[in-house]
């Protein structure tokens, strides 16, 4: 994965919009937030392989960047995104790293069904 | 401890939770040539760590995970290892019949003597704690005469103060470099935990020496 450049990834986004598409999008402090510090209240979310379709995605300039779309009746964002890629098979891959490495979030976007 | 097992049945979610929690027995049994198998419920799909600048996706970590996991069994001598196809952070929400049934057959076809999985109410995380209570609910299930020994790994924050100190504690000092080898085998995973335990104030040799000398268990019982 890139730091991302925010005109190419818009670019991409826009390639991906009306038409149906499968994304991954989660969030997450990772399983042990809890155990490692007792203070931290531990909150994620994930969902895999739902299909939708956007109208409009924008990429935001702010670093890290904010990723939304807009849904015909709704909207799908992530905050926080840092890297991307386009992968071999073609899906558009965003995430979130922190500076540890750790992965915070992250949106993917695919014409096909990501694996199980 | 451990000469005359038949067989050994490790159960655990996570390629990599073998490695911290009991490399070293299961190579000193392997050693003996006692038959171990493992059955990894997942490939860690969902590892956060993808380095920064990344070296995976959250698409490519799982094949990396795989051949990690191949590699650490290897350097355990496991034979007979299993990958069972669940995804990361989702073993609490599959159906509860399932994963009973899932160990139950392992445990049919296998005729384990000994098995090592999580310690219930004290393994921390969700995948953990839902591994434990499949393979406790399945050996529970059992004839009481027939049922294999459960060896219980717990590292909550409360173990020790609610379970007391473990009840088996195993001298692994004979097979340190075994398990240091299937420690590094997992390179997504250990690299960044002894960067963090470092960060926590305990020396990376300490933390080497606590996971290379011995390793500590609870006896399940029923």
């Amino acid at each position: 994965m890139e730091v991302v450049n925010k005109e190419h990834l818009q670019q991409l986004i826009d390639r991906f919009a009306n038409k149906d598409v499968f994304i991954h999008l989660e969030t997450t402090n990772g399983a042990y937030a809890a155990h490692f510090n007792e203070a931290v209240f531990n909150a994620g979310a994930f969902i895999r392989n739902v299909k939708l379709r956007y109208e409009l995605g924008k990429v935001v300039s702010d670093k890290p960047h904010r990723v939304g779309l807009k849904l015909e009746h709704g909207w799908v964002y992530a905050q926080g995104i840092t890297h991307y890629e386009v992968d071999e098979l073609g899906r558009l891959l965003m995430a979130g790293l922190d500076y540890e490495g750790k992965l915070a979030v992250a949106l993917q976007i695919s014409e096909q069904p990501f694996a199980y | 401890m451990f000469t005359d097992e038949r067989q050994v049945l490790v159960v655990f979610p996570h390629p990599d939770d073998e490695a911290f929690s009991c490399a070293g027995v299961i190579r000193q049994m392997t050693k003996r040539n006692i038959p171990v198998t493992y059955a990894c419920l997942t490939l860690g799909e969902m590892g956060r760590n993808l380095g920064n600048p990344p070296f995976a996706t959250r698409e490519s970590l799982p094949e990396i995970r795989r051949k990690e996991l191949q590699q650490a069994a290897e350097a355990m001598g496991i034979q007979d290892l299993r990958m069972m196809g669940l995804r990361d952070k989702t073993i609490e929400f599959e159906d509860d019949e399932k994963m009973v049934k899932l160990v139950a057959d392992l445990i049919d076809e296998l005729n384990p003597s000994l098995m090592i999985t999580f310690l219930p109410g004290f393994s921390v995380h969700p995948d953990h704690e839902a591994t434990a209570r499949a393979v406790v609910e399945a050996v529970r299930r059992m004839p009481e005469e027939t049922r294999p020994t459960i060896l219980a790994v717990g590292f909550a924050n409360d173990t020790v103060e609610k379970m007391g100190n473990p009840e088996v504690v195993v001298d692994i000092s004979d097979v340190k470099m075994d398990k240091l080898a299937a420690l590094q085998a997992h390179a997504s995973q250990t690299a960044w935990m002894i960067a963090e335990s470092e960060k926590r104030e305990e020396s990376a040799d300490e933390l080497s020496n606590n996971w290379l000398t011995s390793e500590a268990f609870y006896v399940i019982k029923h």
